[in-house]
């Protein structure tokens, strides 16, 4: 790696404000080299394994898969509205730049997700990690997009790597906020009720605050996952690959077909993962026994 | 033997300067005062009470009285101001949180008024949920659960949710959450008030009934003067933080300590509450059988006599046709009937009632007069 040089063109152009975060970023630069590598290495390690068994299984194997999970999660017609747009997207030629993209996603929510949901659920009982949590929070959501690309370019040059920590960055608020929420929100006799029957505090957030909490924590996990989905196209600048190059050379050749292409895949997959991860946030899973869910299914069949 | 639970002048004041306001109050600061300057007010101030294993204790207030902090601060979910709580001969006040956990778990089951169910488990999950914060083995909790909730007649609905059960059933798993630890100590913080008032009166007879099965010490919570009077052994009025008076019903009823509490009782059916032994009045005629058959007839004399043996033990009623009732034939009231429950056989018989002891000794007799008389009681 040899970027070490890199943040002294950058500091030309900002102002104090500007300027002092590049200095930041350049001493960071210069005294965090071998953690920066040990995340490398990581999320390198995670993103590579998830294309890796993303690939596994031929699109033939991979499409009615994910039709079975939609018919079994959301329903029989979002079933075949799912296989079809997986069959337009083989149809167009972009099914390996869906994979990586898709890898990139999981991996990137995956990693915000096991940040996120800790920190919201420390937040949630600590008002005053709340009151420093809250405004970085904001700061990360208003943040334009873009400019997180800037400095994970500069500690992790190009490719899967900075794309991914961009996007997780980028990603990470509604799970840490929605995590907050769920647990503030469980009511208050029932935390007296598991208090009465002496839970102990990791009793409490295990038996009574988490279970509670759990669809509201699911409409962060979902949030955060349309999230990562919509960065991961931007990060195709620092060279994240997948869709978003194809969008991305469709606006650099101004090949208005290609954009298109690329556009609509990442829209199969945007509708596809939504209404799936959706459905987790549904009372339904969290009152529905597996064998209840079973029969429902089994009925799914028998009946239509 | 020490009471169970003991409350020695336990004190709560919430708020920012409730150590100041604690001890202006203590001092003997008058409570209106205080609210009036500086907005505090004393939820529970200087309650003492001892409750005696295996009594339903019924406190009883109005909302706001206090009643529910004095509950909390019985279990620990809430610390008092002043003053301590001894369960068992233990102070609560010096143990450590684990000790109180450990404490609630073995010792003391609570009953919200919320029910407070999760909604995430059914039924049956619900009911072995303190067995499994206790860390008892899942096949041993969910038998436990299963038998608890068929004590409470809810075996049918073992895997119902929350939410697919009615307001009395919901209230039914709460209990059998509460039975499934075989607590000694139920703590029941308006358990019944949120429910019909059918079902209240089904759930009050099922909590009887479970109490005559097992008996534990209830600690019961209402703002329900006919539950109070209908669950309680004892009862301890609360207004505004203060006990007003804690005595059995009859004895709130017939002797109350002051204007506050007659003006309580002012709408209840006294007739229902107090006992025909309030009201027994000494008989006219009283024969000890030693004599013979025949004295006892001249000495009658036309009138009822009732006739005791040489240790006062009750015999029959001699009528003055000459014709003997014994206790066995005719109508007897236990000293523990209620008034109107005994209206039935004081009115159909043709002579005064007797009244006649657990241990068969004549107390006094009841006429239809004396009762209509105590029923005009203020």
């Amino acid at each position: 790696m040899n970027l070490v040089m890199l943040p002294l063109f950058t500091i030309v152009n900002a102002g104090p404000v500007g300027g002092a975060m590049a200095t930041t970023v350049e001493w960071l630069l210069n005294h965090g080299q071998p953690v920066f590598l040990l995340i490398e290495s990581l999320v390198n390690g995670l993103t590579g394994a998830a294309e890796f068994i993303l690939s596994v299984p031929p699109p033939w194997l991979m499409a009615p898969f994910v039709a079975l999970l939609a018919a079994w999660r959301v329903s029989f017609g979002f079933a075949v509205l799912s296989l079809l747009g997986l069959n337009l997207v083989l149809f167009m030629g972009l099914w390996q730049p869906m994979i990586s993209t898709l890898a990139l996603v999981i991996a990137a929510s995956l990693l915000a997700l096991i940040i996120g949901i800790p920190i919201g659920i420390f937040s949630a009982s600590r008002k005053h990690f709340w009151a420093i949590t809250r405004p970085v929070l904001d700061l990360m959501q208003t943040m334009p997009a873009f400019v997180y690309l800037i400095p994970a370019v500069m500690f992790f040059s190009t490719g899967r790597v900075p794309s991914t920590i961009a996007t997780l960055i980028f990603s990470m608020p509604p799970v840490v906020r929605l995590t907050h929420l769920g647990i503030r929100q469980v009511p208050k006799d029932l935390i007296e009720a598991g208090r009465a029957f002496g839970c102990t505090e990791s009793q409490l957030l295990w038996k009574v605050q988490l279970p509670n909490a759990l669809p509201t924590v699911m409409a962060g996990v979902n949030q955060t996952i349309m999230l990562a989905l919509s960065m991961v196209v931007i990060a195709s600048m620092i060279g994240g690959g997948g869709l978003g190059d194809v969008v991305l050379r469709g606006i650099q050749q101004l090949d208005v077909g290609l954009g298109f292409e690329g556009g609509l895949a990442v829209v199969i997959l945007a509708v596809i993962l939504d209404r799936l991860t959706q459905s987790l946030t549904s009372n339904e899973l969290t009152r529905k026994s597996m064998p209840q869910r079973i029969r429902a299914f089994r009925d799914l069949w028998t009946a239509s | 033997m020490p009471p169970l639970i003991s409350l020695k002048q336990l004190w709560k004041v919430f708020g920012d300067q409730s150590e100041q306001a604690l001890s202006d109050l203590q001092s003997g600061k008058d409570a209106d005062a205080l609210h009036a300057e500086t907005g505090i007010k004393a939820a529970v101030s200087d309650v003492s009470l001892s409750i005696e294993a295996g009594e339903i204790f019924v406190v009883m207030g109005l909302s706001g009285s206090g009643k529910s902090t004095l509950l909390r601060m019985i279990n620990g979910l809430i610390s008092p101001s002043a003053g301590e709580v001894v369960i068992e001969g233990k102070p609560l006040t010096g143990m450590s949180l684990a000790e109180i956990q450990r404490l609630r778990r073995s010792k003391m089951a609570m009953v919200f008024q919320s029910f407070a169910l999760f909604p995430q488990r059914t039924a049956l999950e619900n009911a072995a949920f303190g067995l499994e914060v206790a860390g008892v083995p899942q096949r041993q909790r969910l038998d436990k659960a299963r038998q608890a909730l068929e004590r409470v007649g809810l075996g049918l609905e073992l895997h119902n949710y929350p939410h697919q059960l009615s307001g009395g059933m919901q209230q039914r798993v709460g209990l059998a959450r509460a039975l499934a630890l075989d607590p000694p100590i139920l703590l029941m913080d308006e358990a019944f008030s949120a429910l019909d008032p059918l079902i209240r009166r089904e759930m009050q007879e099922q909590l009887l009934e479970l109490q005559a099965e097992s008996s534990r010490t209830i600690v019961f919570i209402s703002h329900d003067l006919d539950e109070a009077v209908r669950l309680g052994d004892r009862i301890a009025l609360m207004k505004s933080g203060k006990v007003l008076q804690c005595d059995s019903p009859s004895e709130l009823l017939s002797k109350p300590a002051n204007e506050q509490v007659r003006h309580f009782f002012r709408d209840v059916d006294a007739a229902s509450v107090l006992t025909v032994k309030t009201i027994a009045e000494t008989p006219d005629c009283v024969l000890r059988n030693s004599d013979g058959r025949q004295s006892l007839e001249s000495a009658a004399a036309g009138k009822e006599a009732f006739v005791v043996d040489d240790q006062n033990l009750f015999i029959g009623v001699l009528r003055p046709n000459g014709e003997m009732i014994t206790a066995q034939q005719g109508p007897v009231l236990t000293p523990e009937t209620t008034i109107r429950e005994a209206i039935n056989s004081v009115v159909s018989a043709p002579y005064p009632v007797p009244i006649v002891g657990a241990d068969q000794r004549l107390i006094g007799v009841i006429s239809p007069r004396r009762l209509l008389g105590s029923m005009l009681l203020e």
